[in-house]
């Protein structure tokens, strides 16, 4: 596990077989994905711990992972298997936990499952 | 990653807030992209920029480090939401309007260079081959990578701003040499631009951090900043490498087949109500061969033109601007199709444009449907 931004957390996961394309696709104002082809179509990110493989597309993304933080819409935390660097640089401007972690720890996160995340912590993810 | 002691006292906070800032973003890219250091960088080209796109916290967090930040590299800047000249024309609000300006203010008051566009390839000299620099917006990035012997990362609106700020960039795997793990073999006979978009589609979702290409003909300028925009758009891959690949790495067929798929994808209507011309913007090439074509012809629609204001200034100095408004066009600088807000589906159901990125955030983000064309077919269908 890689951390990326520090931070410690609890919460439900919401986890997607697909990247996220931030800008575009997330609602600023709600945390509501907007893409039809999309496996969390619909659904709110706000509030959970958002598990997906990795952010792709444009690099304003970050601005929208800054917006929804101000919004009271983002994550609590961001868990994914690929680092990149509109995530990354968006988690740090805002404060958002990010880890990356390897394909075998990634599959083991399941949809719905309550976790606490603290990146200083010898075992940063205990599940509940 | 190893900070020197001056990095080490920016990121603790003893060179004020907003080196301290620009320095966290930078350690987050560089421990995301595995860097072992950071490196000194030329020119930055920031994203950020519409109103549209960076919203209410943008355009107040711009404001706030405008006070005290000032770029200390050669910056450059993407499209924002509106050519000033024409905006009247286009029903914005005058909150959009001010917002906008302000976002212009605060980056002009940072000492960036007030470009509006997303081609810096096409409207700036390039520097010497190699040239380390940070460009955000993804086409630019993959251009400056794959056609201009430049090195930089597919950086952030952040990790560009932070490059700006510092004059670094952490020394991360694309701007040494690399070796891509998947090679795609373009497999379609008579590609036109659309062609090559959906190809760079394509290559953004199967490639990772570079992709090897082969089987490419002869491209011209249209088609390798189609091929850029659409893998800027699907992927987090940011360069292209040209030619036979003959290593171990995974092989990709991009045949009728594959092209379908990202047609069915991104196509979704057979007409559209308005066409749109330029994402990336069009360079004065394109406006030239455009002006060309339209001899004689009218558009039968209304046909929004992007450009650079550099170019617009030039094309109207040849006489080609007024070649195209006579044909119908309406030419607007400092923005683009892609994020446009003056695009919105309570006036427009669907669009027709050449461009694979301008399709993906105009079906996504403006929420109007897409009919792709290919240039010629868009004046042999929508021009008499």
């Amino acid at each position: 596990m890689k951390v990326l931004v520090s931070g410690k957390v609890e919460g439900v996961v919401l986890k997607s077989k697909n990247a996220i394309n931030f800008l575009g696709t997330v609602d600023k104002k709600t945390g509501i994905i907007s893409d039809k082809n999309h496996d969390l179509y619909q659904k709110s990110i706000k509030d959970t711990i958002l598990a997906f493989p990795s952010g792709v597309g444009s690099s304003v993304g970050a601005y929208t992972i800054y917006s929804i933080k101000s919004n009271n819409t983002a994550p609590l935390a961001m868990i994914c298997m690929k680092a990149d660097l509109t995530v990354a640089t968006g988690c740090a401007l805002a404060n958002i936990p990010l880890v990356i972690l390897s394909d075998e720890e990634f599959s083991s996160i399941n949809d719905g499952m309550k976790l606490s995340l603290d990146t200083d912590s010898v075992n940063p993810i205990q599940y509940q | 990653m190893e900070l020197t002691r001056e990095e080490e006292s920016a990121l603790k906070g003893e060179q004020g807030e907003i080196m301290e800032m620009a320095y966290r973003i930078l350690v987050a890219t560089g421990e995301a992209t595995d860097a072992e250091k950071l490196i000194p960088i030329e020119w930055t080209h920031l994203s950020g920029v519409n109103y549209n796109t960076i919203g209410d916290a943008g355009e107040e967090f711009l404001s706030s480090i405008s006070k005290d930040a000032r770029v200390k590299v050669k910056t450059t800047l993407n499209p924002m939401g509106f050519d000033i000249d024409n905006v009247s024309n286009y029903g914005l609000d005058e909150n959009f309007i001010s917002k906008q300006l302000s976002i212009r203010n605060s980056y002009e008051t940072m000492g960036v260079i007030p470009s509006f566009s997303c081609i810096p390839y096409e409207i700036f000299d390039i520097p010497k081959v190699g040239t380390q620099v940070a460009f955000a917006e993804s086409n630019a990035a993959i251009h400056a990578n794959s056609y201009d012997n430049l090195k930089t990362n597919k950086e952030s609106a952040f990790s560009a701003l932070a490059s700006a700020l510092t004059g670094k960039s952490p020394y991360s795997s694309l701007r040494k040499e690399d070796s891509p793990n998947v090679s795609i073999r373009m497999n379609v006979d008579n590609p036109n631009e659309l062609t090559y978009g959906m190809l760079g589609y394509f290559a953004g979702k199967v490639g990772d951090i570079s992709v090897n290409i082969s089987g490419l003909g002869e491209m011209d300028n249209r088609q390798c900043k189609a091929m850029c925009g659409g893998m800027g758009t699907s992927g987090t891959c940011a360069k292209f490498i040209f030619g036979e690949d003959d290593s171990d790495s995974e092989k990709i067929d991009f045949d009728e087949k594959a092209m379908q798929n990202v047609h069915d994808e991104l196509n979704t209507s057979e007409k559209g109500d308005i066409i749109t011309l330029g994402s990336p913007q069009l360079g004065l090439e394109e406006i030239s061969e455009l002006a060309g074509k339209l001899k004689g012809r009218s558009f039968e629609k209304r046909c929004m033109i992007f450009t650079p204001r550099t170019i617009k200034e030039k094309a109207q100095k040849i006489g080609y601007t007024n070649e195209l408004e006579r044909a119908g066009c309406e030419i607007l600088s400092d923005c683009c199709t892609c994020l446009t807000p003056l695009i919105n589906k309570n006036d427009v159901d669907a669009v027709t444009t050449n461009s694979i990125k301008g399709a993906f955030y105009l079906k996504n983000s403006n929420g109007v449907d897409v009919n792709l064309k290919s240039l010629s077919r868009i004046i042999e269908d929508e021009t008499r």
